[in-house]
């Protein structure tokens, strides 16, 4: 019915580690190996590549936030996680796009139970949305501070001179302030 | 505030480590003992945790998009999917799409030949399917029925809806028009060059050659002198001078031109192109050569080209005319042999011709 995928498959605990060390390179094999299989999923069952890639990219993440989160057991193949992730995902959406019709899914491969995992990434796609929400609500200059210094790992100093305050306590005031009102807008979102 | 900002700076350097281990061991003490202070440490961790969570998910995807920027998806495509697939799901997926593109290019094509007069052969002949745009037709291809309703009345006769020319076949009151003229007509009257008007009924029509033949039954009609005409059996000549008296208004115009093709409009071969200038209401008038012989019945001309009006030939008038019953005819209807324009000088020809060219009226 279907070609088989034929690429060099990588080992699963090589991916894993690169993974952990944020490796540019382990998400290009990643995505090269496995977002074909994934294309074939979504286009022999009504979807475009654009949905294909939308479905694969979540899968990557929840993968990506599994993993980091240190609870990741390597008890199937990564492979088998990410189709099973995807297959799921895409059954959600075309229950939303058909709503009173019954769907069937044309399979690929076998799959594994990622209920738990598809519940805890949903907690935390919302969080990063509100996430998301909340520092564009928060505007410049503040939104930058906060980026530099949480997220680049950016020193006082850095943003100081960056910004063009006086001295570094001016800096840490405004990174304070700037914390303290995103921390109102996040949580009012979540409330 | 102050306390808050101080304690919140406290609360970092204790969590990156920056503390030296006197003020980290203090700091500890500090949460043992306040779980004020120990719960706002708990707080800003989760809250640096989902922050710097953000950061990595938005780097992650902005990494995923560069790489997928790079892949050739159509070649992915082609290796994942049989053809069948592909065909089907471009097929499930542009179906509407398909459906009405085809549509438009249908009615675009459609309304391309129609108002190019593309037809115009084809629906004489499927007269009845066709009706409804063959009066399109009959518009746009400037036949040359001359439409009077919009002129200001004079006098107290209804003028008509239409009007057309019409000339006699005979003496005893045999006229033949276009056949597009009294088309759909209630009523048909021809006028004469004395402004007297005659009931006439249609006898016979023959839409593919757009001829109708009329007859005169006014009871106070009397019988036109012998036909100064014949009618030209073979076909003319390229370049011949024709000439033509019609009504495209309430007189006689006099026009004149020469056959400037011996076949019609889009090829026909029923008729010739003309170049003449007529104009709506010229329809069936007599198209005569320099002898005085009808060679054709103005028909109709080309919208968008200059000086090319049409005629149909008087040797399609002839069969026509030999197919209709003669014993459906009430008066013989012989067409005249003897021509008595043939060197004339062309004042007189139409000073003579005058008296058997009929302008039709249309109710």
């Amino acid at each position: 019915m279907s070609k088989k995928i034929k690429s060099s498959v990588p080992e699963d605990k090589e991916l894993i580690i690169g993974i952990l060390n944020d490796s540019k390179d382990t998400l290009n094999r990643i995505y090269k190996n496995y977002f074909p299989m994934v294309l074939q999923l979504v286009l022999t069952n009504n979807g475009d590549e654009d949905e294909a890639k939308d479905i694969f990219q979540e899968s990557v993440i929840v993968l990506y936030n599994k993993v980091k989160g240190g609870n990741f057991e390597l008890n199937s193949k990564l492979k088998t996680f990410i189709y099973s992730i995807c297959r799921r995902l895409w059954l959600k959406r075309l229950n939303q796009k058909s709503k009173n019709s019954s769907v069937d899914i044309t399979d690929f491969d076998e799959i594994i139970s990622v209920e738990e995992d598809l519940e805890h990434h949903q907690e935390k796609e919302l969080k990063f949305q509100q996430m998301e929400h909340a520092l564009v609500q928060l505007g410049e200059p503040c939104k930058t501070i906060i980026e530099d210094y949480y997220i680049q790992s950016k020193s006082m100093q850095e943003i100081c001179e960056k910004f063009g305050y006086t001295n570094a306590d001016n800096a840490k005031t405004q990174k304070y302030k700037c914390l303290q009102r995103l921390k109102k807008l996040f949580f009012q979102k979540l409330g | 505030m102050k306390s808050d900002f101080d304690l919140i700076n406290r609360i970092e350097a204790y969590l990156t480590g920056e503390l030296s281990p006197e003020e980290h061991a203090e700091f500890d003490q500090l949460r043992k003992q306040d779980s004020a202070v120990d719960l706002k440490v708990v707080e800003h961790q989760a809250f640096i945790q989902q922050i710097s969570e953000y950061g990595m998910q938005k780097q992650l995807r902005t990494d995923m998009e560069s790489i997928h920027e790079q892949l050739n998806i159509n070649s992915i495509k082609d290796e994942v999917l049989p053809a069948k697939f592909k065909v089907r799901n471009l097929w499930n997926k542009y179906r509407l799409n398909t459906a009405i593109a085809a549509s438009v290019a249908i009615c675009a094509v459609m309304l391309t030949l129609l108002s190019s007069g593309y037809f115009n052969k084809s629906i004489t002949s499927n007269y009845s399917a066709l009706r409804r745009e063959i009066n399109n037709i009959k518009r746009s291809q400037n036949q040359l029925i001359k439409g009077i309703n919009d002129r200001p009345v004079s006098g107290p006769a209804n003028p008509g809806q239409f009007g057309g020319t019409g000339f006699a076949l005979s003496a005893n009151g045999y006229i033949v028009t276009n056949y597009h003229v009294v088309k759909d007509a209630d009523s048909v009257y021809v006028q004469n060059s004395a402004g007297e008007s005659f009931k006439v009924k249609q006898i016979f029509i023959d839409p593919a050659f757009d001829l109708a033949v009329l007859q005169i039954i006014d009871p106070g009609f009397k019988s036109l002198s012998d036909l100064p005409y014949t009618f030209k059996k073979n076909s003319s000549d390229l370049g011949e001078d024709v000439f033509t008296i019609g009504f495209p208004r309430d007189d006689h115009v006099f026009n004149k031109g020469y056959v400037s093709s011996l076949t019609g409009y889009a090829g026909d071969t029923v008729a010739y192109q003309v170049d003449i200038s007529v104009n709506p209401g010229n329809s069936g008038g007599p198209l005569l050569d320099n002898k005085g012989n009808v060679i054709g019945i103005i028909s109709g001309k080309q919208t968008q080209t200059d000086g090319a009006a049409f005629a149909i030939k008087s040797n399609y008038l002839i069969q026509s005319l030999a197919s209709i019953p003669q014993d459906s005819l009430v008066d013989k209807l012989v067409l005249n042999k003897k021509n008595s324009l043939s060197g004339l000088s062309r004042t007189d020809q139409i000073k003579k011709l005058k008296d058997y060219v009929f302008m039709v009226k249309v109710y």
